[in-house]
């Protein structure tokens, strides 16, 4: 329930105090920027550039779901770029080790915010059946992490629908991230 | 393919006392030699017209942790594209002292076998021209491959966040 300043004759007659114990004020300013937000989010969320950081078999599946058949570009993700410093969708798609790990977490940092990451495949996401001295046991220890996607490898159908949880996600997202600690790993 | 019972006849009559044993392997001809021989005994069969070994397809090296008095055994494959045929070299050395000579010299193919064999099992190829780690990073400490290597010990490069410090971004 919103007030407006229109509305005197609610005003006059409740008391003023008790009208605005559990009652949210939008203003008109808040209204603009949840509107603003909302055009941010819609349009990020449909022009995803991606940057495949493919170290496994896993990247043949990706390359399925960015085939024809599959058409990742469906859903706004049509870019993949080769440079991290150009795209805001890190898909860490592979078995990371532990002598890669320091590449994987300068590639993130070159990555300009807004930024996502999502977790493509059991490796990458838990160390799948790799569990020794060389595997990093799920990136979500070394950069943090928006999406898992389970499987070995997945299917591009998983993949179409880990896209759409970030999508989800992004259009839920508030302007005030921005302003949140940023991500440390030092 | 094994090689013929006469070069196997001649092998043995020419390293009679090098040649601690020998037999025949389901698929080829092995031979379990002292390490002063072994370069010796690779030359030869590298430039005997009849063996003729052309390549050194593997090097590795198998860790007899408490299983055996000499731990470590390095294993070498050769093979002949002329004839067609195939050896298997088996040299043990001792944990104390784990030097083998470097083949490098005869077959330059050898140099990553046996930085992968220095890698894992820590097994010093003597006269080796570049005996440096060429899997895992330089940092690392120990050779993950010997049986005594803790067995859920890691070596991160960078600091680990734990679960609970895991944070979703909003």
């Amino acid at each position: 329930m919103s007030i407006r300043e229109g509305d005197s004759n609610l005003r006059s007659n409740m008391g003023e105090e008790e009208l605005l114990k559990d009652v949210v004020i939008t203003s008109r300013l808040d209204e603009s920027i949840s509107f603003f937000e909302k055009v941010l989010n819609w349009s990020r969320k449909y022009s995803l550039f991606q940057y495949p950081f493919a170290t496994a078999c896993c990247a043949m599946e990706y390359m399925t779901t960015m085939g024809p058949r599959y058409d990742l570009g469906r859903f706004g993700a049509e870019v993949p770029r080769f440079s991290p410093r150009q795209s805001d969708l890190l898909w860490v798609v592979g078995t990371i080790s532990h002598k890669l790990a320091p590449v994987l977490v300068r590639v993130y940092e070159q990555m300009c915010e807004p930024k996502w990451v999502i977790s493509y495949g059991v490796c990458a996401s838990s160390g799948g059946f790799y569990n020794n001295y060389a595997t990093v046991q799920g990136i979500d220890s070394i950069i943090p992490v928006d999406v898992y996607i389970p499987g070995c490898p997945p299917r591009p159908e998983q993949v179409l629908d880990a896209l759409i949880l970030l999508q989800e996600k992004i259009d839920r997202s508030k302007a005030e991230w921005r302003f949140s600690k940023k991500y440390d790993n030092k | 393919m094994t090689i013929s019972e006469d070069e196997v006849k001649k092998v043995r009559e020419r390293f009679e006392s090098d040649i601690i044993s020998s037999y025949q392997d389901k698929d080829m001809v092995v031979f379990i030699l002292k390490k002063e021989a072994l370069l010796r005994f690779v030359q030869f069969i590298k430039e005997d017209p009849d063996i003729k070994m052309e390549q050194v397809t593997d090097i590795t090296a198998v860790d007899w942790y408490q299983k055996r008095d000499v731990r470590f055994e390095v294993v070498y494959h050769f093979y002949s594209y002329t004839k067609n045929h195939r050896i298997r070299v088996k040299v043990p050395v001792e944990e104390q002292d784990p030097k083998v000579p470097s083949i490098t010299g005869l077959f330059s193919g050898a140099n990553w076998f046996e930085r992968e064999c220095w890698d894992m099992y820590g097994i010093v190829f003597v006269n080796h021209p570049d005996l440096r780690r060429i899997l895992l990073y330089p940092e690392f400490v120990g050779h993950p491959l010997r049986k005594d290597y803790p067995i859920d010990k890691r070596q991160p490069l960078v600091k680990l966040i734990k679960p609970e410090e895991r944070r979703e971004r909003p």
